[in-house]
């Protein structure tokens, strides 16, 4: 079977002793949207971060696109991968919302013409074509969001991976950004609190908690499984 | 995402930690003037001091080697008086050729660095007995008990309380920007952007550093003026200092004042 993500027997502990994964396993299908769902400090984040090698299994294997997540394959995973982070200030550190959305295309080292072509098409799947040249501290929360999705649609990856992407949202923002997430043709992993957005929008959930998977089911089942989401820590 | 290797605290079970922060702030400062005031190539008092420093280091149970490696860490900032080695006047020792010129070192400009370097050496290891033994929290509590200007201890304060904050943002933004620094393998296309380019996206980024901090800052201010922030931090009055530590500060302060005078007689 064609998989976009495939992670087998993973095991992370950081720096400090703190054991974050045991034993994960996960395998994604190319176009599949998946939810990641566990109270704080379950390891959604640190599971995200090894999608595209900021860090690297410690036991097990993540492969991503066919490729195996290792020092070697960094450059590739990166450019098939796009992360979006929780907090939009973190993702966005350029000046401007172009000079942003530009840096993945540019640093893949494509010609300025290109990277022009990318940008504007990123932004026009986010609806941000008007703010290409504004200042991107300067945007509300919702808008910088958007962006921060379009400075990875930019490098036209073929999976997504968000990391509460509804969090700190307005129910206008929010709804606006469901909307753009249906839109998008990508394979997505999307950590979030939001189970009504994972109900609207992601068919796949899976729970985490103490850094294992607790349960990988069909989003109505396990939405329909109260003691499932009570012993965890979750709420509809 | 958190950094800690930032902090200096080491706890020990040693004497040196034991003692009250202020009678330790006091003797730090007073032994870093002692070293500034005891007069250049004053070889033996260097010794002596170096003496006091290799004792209180060897107390603290920090490890000697631990404090000279930290202390490495002035050593860039000793650059500063390389001039002193040719402007000085004086006897010429060395003359180095530097294209069309000449430079001229002196004995007088090497026994001004030599001093100097020394000088930076010893005060830093002390600063640093003081910072591993002592937690940042009580460290100011003391500089308060000194009666160090209030300003002055709540901008170091807010200081080391925001430096963390602002190294994770700075974590994260460089995390942020790995996670997008990918290579399709396209042929032909050089990655990783121009020099200049890359330059300008890291300014971009302190620019923004900046800019956060800023606005940072105002809210921080903003809710600590809506609890009521005058300007001073309240505690509770701190215990008297016991009678010994008294005694161990007045002894403290004297030899200091001897080894400079001593300084003066060589």
């Amino acid at each position: 079977m064609d998989y976009a993500i495939k992670i087998d027997h993973l095991g992370f502990a950081y720096g400090d002793g703190h054991v974050a994964l045991r034993d994960v396993s996960l395998a994604v299908q190319s176009g599949a949207k998946v939810a990641l769902v566990g109270p704080n400090g379950a390891g959604k984040s640190t599971l995200m971060l090894h999608m595209n090698g900021i860090l690297l299994p410690g036991s097990g294997s993540v492969t991503v696109c066919g490729l195996r997540v290792d020092e070697k394959a960094l450059g590739k995973v990166r450019a098939r991968v796009g992360l979006v982070f929780q907090d939009p200030d973190d993702q966005l550190f350029s000046p401007t919302v172009f000079d942003d959305v530009a840096f993945g295309p540019i640093y893949q080292g494509l010609g300025e013409k290109e990277v022009r072509v990318r940008v504007d098409r990123a932004l026009a799947s986010v609806q941000m074509c008007d703010y290409i040249s504004r200042v991107s501290h300067h945007l509300s929360v919702g808008e910088k969001k958007r962006i921060a999705i379009a400075t990875v649609l930019s490098m036209e990856p073929e999976i997504l991976v968000l990391d509460e992407p509804t969090a700190g949202l307005d129910p206008r923002a929010r709804r606006g950004l469901i909307t753009l997430l249906r839109t998008l043709p990508q394979t997505m992993l999307i950590s979030t609190h939001d189970l009504r957005m994972v109900a609207e929008l992601l068919p796949r959930t899976v729970v985490m908690d103490h850094g294992e998977v607790v349960a990988d089911r069909p989003t109505a089942e396990v939405l329909a499984d109260t003691a499932l989401l009570e012993a965890h820590g979750l709420e509809l | 995402m958190h950094v800690h290797f930032l902090d200096p605290y080491k706890p020990r079970p040693s004497l040196i930690h034991a003692f009250d922060p202020r009678v330790k702030l006091v003797l730090a400062l007073a032994f870093i003037l002692a070293v500034a005031l005891t007069p250049i190539g004053a070889w033996p008092v260097y010794v002596l001091l170096f003496a006091v420093i290799v004792s209180v280091v060897m107390l603290s149970e920090l490890g000697v080697g631990y404090v000279l490696k930290r202390s490495a860490l002035a050593l860039p900032f000793v650059l500063a008086a390389v001039p002193i080695l040719f402007t000085a006047q004086g006897v010429p020792l060395l003359a180095v050729p530097v294209g069309p010129w000449t430079l001229t070192i002196t004995v007088e400009g090497l026994q001004r660095f030599i001093t100097i370097l020394l000088k930076s050496w010893l005060s830093i290891q002390m600063a640093i007995v003081l910072a591993a033994s002592t937690p940042f929290p009580q460290l100011l509590v003391a500089m308060r008990a000194v009666r160090m200007p209030r300003l002055i201890v709540a901008v170091v304060g807010l200081m080391w309380r925001y430096l963390f904050v602002m190294v994770d943002e700075v974590l994260r933004l460089l995390r942020a920007r790995t996670a997008r620094s990918g290579d399709p393998g396209l042929p032909g296309a050089r990655v990783g952007g121009s020099l200049a380019w890359r330059a300008r996206v890291t300014g971009g980024m302190a620019g923004n550093l900046l800019v956060r901090s800023f606005d940072r800052g105002e809210r921080i201010y903003a809710a600590m003026a809506a609890r009521g922030y005058d300007g001073e931090v309240r505690t509770f009055a701190l215990p008297p200092i016991p009678t010994g530590q008294r005694l161990i500060l007045g002894i403290g302060l004297a030899v200091l004042l001897l080894l400079v005078m001593l300084g003066y007689l060589v």
